[in-house]
């Protein structure tokens, strides 16, 4: 916590930087997290949680261990990847950007992960898949389970 | 590593580099960018690495990771040199062959070449693959024979020369002059004169002025900036460094999106080493020129590719973005109220090549009004997906039938969207307009930032409309009530429609609330964003008519408006459907044709996917 806010030290443009180095440490901006930097940067925590609601990159609640991105740019949802984000919600029982009872997966819809030309893409823990169907994608999240099980 | 200090010493490093490779043998170029990689590029290197360790070969080999090489289609790409040989789809289980019958034995591995459609044949070299014969890749060209990591490889290419010219040969006011001349327009959306934009900053009164490359890649469906900033970041910095000491800037500063880690990483590291050789710094390469440049993430918010709106975020302390009228326009009063020029990647990815070859050099290429060449990443319902890039000019036939290879599974071509989700669609009628921003922008289109995706007649214009809509409601920042309320409103209306409850009116209401936005919003995301309805209530109508008069999605798309059914001549009962239908809504015995129960099922799709004998039928 300490090392990230140094590590910006006495940089005013550093703020959206160290919500990320947060946010990737903590899996979420836990609001005393946020209470400290607002301290030590002097920005209303005001400012910090319009910051951090704003962005899409930022988590207010915990994440699951595992992130699955279900990307819906343009490419990507011509190619159905709507109906690949369904059955993956269906599977996990969770709506998108809800987490797992059990604290393993977090479902997100992203709006472009710019690698169009394999949609429908999924990307979990940042490894990217692509040319998926639903089957495919069902698999794939099985697979992912026995693996981490 | 001792720094450069003149452009003579340059010259002298880059005859060093180039010496020491002509002593190399073979390169095996394996492209590592994102879709590459996604496909499995990682191991085939690791591949080829352990068994050319393994066998020593006679002659040495060179193992190339290098960026996107843009066929992300047919990846994990690798490329053979001497040769050009281009390798398709490689596992890491070919790199044996490859080894034994391209490096040592001189002869292709024919399986792994690309097979042209048309004639069947396979295509052994990457210039003569269709995808890129028709291309003038005079910025992505490098990608594929660089390794971005290696600020050397950039200099044996030629990189920083043109830097050095600028520098040494050239007055700032002649920089400029010179990218006047050339034609180049801003390629970030809004087609800007380049020239003049940096002319505006030159003049600015205000002091110190500031340079901020745009690669907050926004638009869903691109991603050439991307590609550019992974594959190739030493271009984009030498850009910027021209941009720079032309308007007279000390500090420049890149904003990339988070979403982006290795364009992040490689554009890290490539500052790095830039500051290292000299590049960046004091006094670059003697001159009294001083310029540094400053990496910040952006938070994944598609209106901080709007120019007031990214100041602002990297202000930072203000929190959200704030877009604000204009003028002022930010060429005078940009990040902290000074003087500020925003130019895209792709438009300082051209610079270099410009200021080296000369604006009436890249003038001669293109249209009387746009000029030079054009990334575009074509996406979509196309055989050849990838980033392609083309002359202005060169029509939208020619960019998806010829370099695209046409609409795959034998499906009719519908509309191709252009310039993202504040573009437009444009039919079948529209196909041999050529790519030039006011032919475009007539059409009702945008060249934008050169997103190209390809529709076919499965795709629901209707439904492309609300989906683009969805994005720019989401993505509007709030602060116009119009953009705001309006697109909401819009997005009602739409949704109405699609579920099979739309009325005839809606489509005049949707008319009028689109000329309020245009009229009623502050930045380029509420004046657009109304785009995609606008053209496909212009060209697409018939289906806003049959979803509403006929409650019918002659796509078969909207899912309350569609009904699955068996074709039981096609049906083999294989009974794939049954076992993977999520509510039992298919069933049956054994060996016969299953039934479909329409109140069980969801219309989920499953079925439609799986079934490999084309007898789900949707209505």
């Amino acid at each position: 916590m300490e090392q990230i806010i140094d590590k910006y030290r006495g940089d005013s443009t550093a703020m959206i930087a160290i919500l990320h180095d947060l946010n990737a440490a903590f899996r979420y901006l836990p609001r005393e997290a946020l209470e400290i930097v607002s301290d030590r940067l002097s920005v209303p925590l005001s400012y910090l949680y319009s910051a951090a609601t704003f962005y899409r990159s930022f988590d207010l609640e915990p994440c699951g261990e595992h992130e699955i991105q279900v990307c819906l740019g343009t490419a990507c949802h011509v190619r159905g990847s709507e109906r690949i984000l369904d059955a993956l919600s269906r599977r996990l029982g969770i709506k998108p950007g809800e987490t797992t009872a059990d604290g393993k997966f977090t479902l997100k819809r992203v709006n472009c992960l710019g690698a169009c030309a394999l949609g429908p893409l999924v990307s979990i823990d940042q490894k990217h898949h692509g040319h998926l169907t639903i089957h495919q994608a069902e698999r794939l999240l099985e697979a992912y389970k026995d693996e981490h099980d | 590593m001792n720094t450069i200090k003149s452009p003579e010493e340059l010259e002298a490093k880059r005859e060093e580099i180039i010496a020491a490779r002509q002593r190399d043998g073979a390169a095996v170029a394996v492209c590592c960018g994102t879709g590459c990689s996604a496909s499995g590029a990682g191991s085939v290197v690791a591949a080829l690495q352990e068994y050319l360790a393994r066998w020593k070969l006679e002659v040495p080999v060179k193992t190339r990771i290098t960026g996107c090489h843009g066929f992300c289609e047919q990846g994990p790409l690798v490329v053979v040199e001497p040769g050009n040989i281009l390798y398709c789809r490689v596992k890491p289980e070919d790199v044996p062959e490859i080894v034994d019958t391209t490096l040592v034995g001189q002869e292709v591995v024919e399986r792994l070449l690309y097979i042209d459609p048309v004639s069947g044949k396979p295509v052994p070299t990457e210039a003569e693959v269709p995808f890129y014969r028709g291309q003038r890749r005079l910025t992505m060209g490098w990608n594929g024979r660089i390794n971005p990591d290696r600020i050397e490889d950039y200099l044996a290419v030629g990189g920083y020369r043109a830097l050095a010219k600028a520098l040494s040969e050239m007055s700032p006011e002649e920089v400029i002059d010179n990218i006047r001349e050339s034609g180049l327009r801003g390629r970030g959306g809004g087609g800007f004169p380049t020239g003049r934009k940096w002319k505006l900053c030159r003049q600015a009164t205000g002091e110190p002025k500031y340079l901020i490359c745009n690669a907050d890649e926004g638009d869903p469906g691109c991603f050439q900036d991307r590609s550019l900033l992974e594959g190739n970041p030493h271009l984009v910095l030498e850009g910027m460094s021209i941009a720079a000491y032309a308007i007279g800037a000390a500090q420049g500063y890149i904003y990339v999106r988070n979403e982006y880690p290795l364009a992040v990483k490689h554009a890290g590291m490539a500052l790095e080493q830039a500051r290292a050789w000299g590049l960046l710094g004091e006094n670059i390469l003697g001159s009294s020129f001083s310029f540094d440049i400053r990496l910040t993430r952006g938070g994944g918010a598609f209106v901080c590719g709007e120019e007031t709106a990214l100041i602002s975020s990297i202000e930072g302390l203000s929190g959200e973005p704030n877009p604000r009228p204009r003028p002022p326009y930010p060429v005078d009063k940009g990040l902290w109220g000074k003087p500020t020029l925003i130019n895209n990647v792709k438009t300082l990815a051209a610079v270099p090549m410009i200021t080296e070859r000369g604006g009436d050099w890249y003038q001669q290429i293109g249209t009387a009004t746009s000029k030079g060449t054009m990334i575009f990443s074509l996406t979509g319902k196309v055989n050849n997906t990838g980033l392609v890039e083309v002359p202005m000019g060169m029509t939208l036939r020619q960019v998806i039938y010829e370099i695209g290879g046409g609409i795959p599974g034998g499906k009719e071509f519908k509309a191709v969207q252009t310039g993202g989700p504040a573009g437009g669609c444009l039919p079948a009628s529209k196909l041999d307009l050529p790519l030039d921003y006011e032919k475009l922008t007539e059409a009702g289109s945008i060249m934008g930032s050169g997103g190209m995706i390809v529709m076919d007649n499965t795709t629901c214009m209707v439904d492309v409309a609300r989906y683009f809509l969805s994005f720019t409601v989401d993505e509007s920042c709030g602060k116009c009530t119009l953009c705001r309320e309006g697109g909401r409103q819009m997005m009602a209306y739409l949704m109405e429609i699609t579920a099979g409850r739309g009325k005839l009116e809606y489509l005049e209401r949707l008319r009028e609330l689109a000329a309020a936005m245009q009229a009623g919003s502050l930045c380029a995301l509420g004046r657009l964003a109304p785009n995609p309805v606008l053209t496909t209530l212009r060209y697409f109508k018939d289906e806003y008519l049959a979803h509403i008069e006929e409650r019918r999605c002659p796509a078969g798309v909207c899912r309350d408006l569609i009904t699955y059914s068996i074709d039981t001549e096609a049906c083999t009962a294989c009974g794939r459907c049954i076992r993977n239908c999520p509510t039992g809504a298919i069933s049956g015995p054994d060996k016969e044709v299953p039934l479909l129960d329409q109140e069980l099922c969801i219309r989920c799709g499953a079925c439609l996917d799986l079934c490999r004998f084309d007898a789900i039928v949707v209505q």
